[in-house]
């Protein structure tokens, strides 16, 4: 925890050595990793949801069915490509490019690990940072939404439509809570630029001091990628498949693709904003006074941290039902959004005292702990408050005249209507047909 | 901005890359601003927007205002996304501009009244004398962001405390005006379990019509486990209108297959009797929770399976 608030230099790599075929190559390795994840992704959250669903999963491509997705791309590929007549042409050929190009751009500012030899050059593994790189991160995700936005309203149908409304309030209430959750992350790191971030991190991991914000991000960065149990957008019991259901072949696969490689992205951030980045957890990270945290190593502990994030994706999907829309709504809106504002005060708070009264972390802490425990203290002395009785019914219903007024009034709380001539019919055919008993009247009481 | 910008250049202090970068995004600009103009679909419209928006983005950010470029994305795509749903819900999804004046000669007073701001801009803006460009550099502390915190949370301090309040005032604002008073309790998914609970209903959902049955049709009522037909499986309209098959029959076939069974076993053939007893006086009051006056009606109530319960 010595690092926290230290003030240093805004961007910690150091890219001054890049030429520009480092930066190409560098690009170029972006690229494919994120492709060749996807179809590794596609396998493995198959392969796992299938195993948690008791069932062997893809088995027949390839050794474990591991080219289940490359055969599915090449399927993709062949399948005939339709534009949908009544489209907006221009906007439904381009929101797919959207939607792939902005979920491309966010491992450019991504950490795989520190400075490694290349080719002769000492380079970071990491194409680029600034001292804004998180919110570049952001920024872009927040431009990809346009990508489903803009195919559900130019497929010129209605379930590609409410998918993509529902996607906009989605976007626009859970982008909220995970930009808050970061917050917290830039004023303990003090920078919001990656490589600093993973610096700062040498210590301490910051999940473990923003426990909080760490649970608010991984909610919020399901709910950012339309995984279930978020996945309204896209839920295929309600809109069909949401806003892609009138694309198909490669501009579906777009979809697709950058649908898994959002969830690379934001497990990403999440590695490297909470967990460590590229930095080797505990024990190993002390062997031989920290030779796991240089060179190429690193790549392989943001690797694993990535992958583990990748299987909570699955996991959730494999174990959790999909929420209604206005529960969703109601915990991004009343229960996150809230959560995260506190927490980001808190933090900033503690952080203020430190700064200014140049008291110890850890005695503001304990005072904080003790504030805690004395407000949970009298919480147990407070009565518990009653629970409010059922709410009273008028006493019995009351028949009512729709037509005193001169005009159809409908009925009041308690009141109910008199039965419709309609079932008045029915009743008589049914009671002419067979002279058994008088069927009753049905009655509707309204707001009892 | 963009007219700005452009002395700026011709004062030659910039490099060449960012010359270039402006005269590929001038255009697209330009261009992006006039179809939000003449743009016949509103969407187009907000579509336009966001090009000038994410292009100026460039701009700031190639004139090393990085903070300034990227929240500008951020902040805008928001605000688009909210012009697109404010497009979708007010206009309508594929609404064109009407072109009739509403207001007789609006389109000449609109067109004069623009004539005349260009005419002041070109005025002001070209006889404006502009001092040499020194970059940011001088101004940027540590880095780009700690150089606008120290700005925007000293310096303009309170400027932007009023803005966050005018902010939460408008939002409240919003808030209040769109709220509408109860007349009754709300009754949610929670209320509705309680009650049928209580009722002693029917807990899961109703049988289909035709499970079981020899025929699936919705007139059919489905058969129960003890072979039993249930009247609650056919639709409560159809029971209503009196156009459900006639369950004695389906019963009378049943109970001619289990006569035998039961004697073995000695139990009287169970149910039935309440299940027709309820069929033609549902009882709705459960059933039915919203007046109408909280929004969004729970759908026909039939469907929620209560009526059979009392």
């Amino acid at each position: 925890m010595i690092l926290i608030g230290e003030a240093v230099a805004p961007v910690t790599a150091d890219f001054s050595n890049d030429t520009w075929w480092i930066w190409l190559i560098k690009a170029v390795a972006i690229v494919v990793f994120l492709l060749t994840s996807v179809l590794i992704a596609i396998w493995f959250e198959r392969k796992v949801v299938a195993r948690m669903q008791v069932r062997p999963g893809p088995n027949v491509h390839g050794p474990f069915g591991l080219l289940q997705s490359l055969a599915d791309a090449m399927k993709l590929l062949v399948k005939e490509d339709m534009t949908v007549k009544a489209a907006d042409k221009l906007v439904y050929i381009v929101a797919p490019m959207i939607a792939v190009f902005c979920s491309l751009l966010t491992f450019a500012v991504i950490p795989f690990g520190p400075s490694v030899d290349l080719f002769g050059i000492i380079t970071p593994l990491q194409l680029t940072d600034f001292p804004v790189a998180v919110l570049y991160i952001l920024a872009c995700a927040s431009v990809g939404v346009y990508g489903i936005v803009l195919g559900g309203w130019s497929s010129g149908s209605t379930y590609p439509l409410l998918g993509a409304v529902r996607s906009t309030a989605q976007v626009i209430s859970y982008e909220l809570a995970m930009g808050l959750s970061l917050v917290s992350v830039f004023i303990l790191a003090g920078s919001m630029s990656t490589s600093q971030i993973v610096t700062s991190q040498t210590a301490v991991w910051w999940f473990l001091p923003l426990l909080p914000a760490f649970v608010i991000y991984i909610i919020s960065m399901v709910g950012e990628t339309n995984r279930l149990p978020f996945d309204l957008p896209e839920a295929e019991g309600e809109l069909v498949s949401g806003y892609m259901t009138e694309y198909s072949s490669m501009k579906f696969a777009w979809f697709f693709l950058a649908e898994y490689i959002n969830m690379l992205n934001v497990s990403a951030v999440a590695t490297t904003l909470f967990l460590g980045g590229w930095r080797a957890p505990w024990p190993i990270s002390t062997i031989n006074d920290g030779m796991f945290n240089e060179g190429w190593w690193p790549v392989l502990w943001f690797l694993a941290k990535l992958w583990a994030l990748m299987f909570v994706f699955v996991w959730i999907r494999g174990s959790v039902l999909r929420f209604r829309y206005d529960q969703f709504m109601k915990i991004g809106w009343k229960v996150l959004i809230p959560a995260a504002l506190v927490w980001v005060v808190a933090v900033g708070v503690v952080q203020g005292v430190r700064q200014f009264s140049g008291l110890e972390l850890r005695s503001v802490l304990f005072v904080l702990a003790g504030i805690v425990l004395v407000g949970l203290v009298i919480s147990f002395l407070i009565p518990e408050k009653k629970q409010p009785g059922a709410p009273e019914r008028p006493p019995g219903p009351q028949v009512y005249d729709p037509y005193a007024g001169g005009y159809p009034v409908p009925p009041l709380p308690g009141q109910v209507l008199p039965p419709s001539p309609r079932k008045q019919r029915a009743a008589a055919a049914t009671a002419a047909a067979d002279n058994e008993t008088t069927p009753q009247v049905t009655q509707e009481v309204h707001g009892g | 901005m963009s007219g700005l910008a452009t002395t700026l250049l011709e004062s030659g202090e910039t490099t060449t890359a960012e010359a270039v970068l402006f005269w590929v995004l001038g255009p697209i600009m330009v261009l992006a601003a006039l179809s939000l103009l003449f743009a016949k679909k509103a969407v187009h419209a907000a579509l336009a927007v966001i090009v000038v928006m994410i292009s100026l983005a460039f701009l700031y950010v190639a004139q090393d205002a990085v903070f300034l470029g990227v929240v500008q994305v951020v902040v805008y795509t928001g605000a688009v996304m909210m012009l697109f749903l404010f497009v979708l819900m007010l206009v309508g999804v594929d609404s064109s501009d009407s072109l009739v004046e509403t207001i007789r000669g609006q389109r000449w007073i609109g067109l004069l009244a623009g004539i005349g701001l260009g005419v002041v801009l070109v005025g002001v803006v070209g006889r404006a004398t502009y001092g040499k460009p020194y970059g940011l550099s001088g101004e940027q502390v540590d880095n780009n962001p700690t150089g606008v915190a120290h700005i925007i949370f000293g310096q303009y301090v309170f400027a932007f405390e009023v803005v966050g309040a005018l902010l939460v005032t408008a939002a409240l604002g919003a808030l209040v005006l769109t709220h509408r008073q109860r007349l009754t309790p709300r009754v949610g998914q929670r209320e509705r379990a309680d009650a049928r609970v209580a009722a002693g209903a029917t807990l899961t959902p109703l049988p289909a019509p035709g499970v079981y049955a020899r025929h699936n049709a919705m007139d059919v009522p489905a058969l129960g486990p003890d072979g039993q037909p249930l009247e609650s499986s056919v639709p409560r309209v159809l029971r209503v209108r009196g156009q459900e098959a006639d369950a004695e029959e389906f019963a009378a076939r049943t109970q001619r297959v289990l006569a035998g069974v039961s004697q073995v076993r000695g139990n009287p053939p169970p149910q039935a009797a309440p299940e027709s007893a309820a069929v033609n006086a549902p009882d709705l009051g459960a059933a039915v929770s919203d007046t109408g006056q909280d929004g969004r009606s729970t759908g026909p109530a039939g469907v929620i399976g209560q009526e059979d319960g009392k």
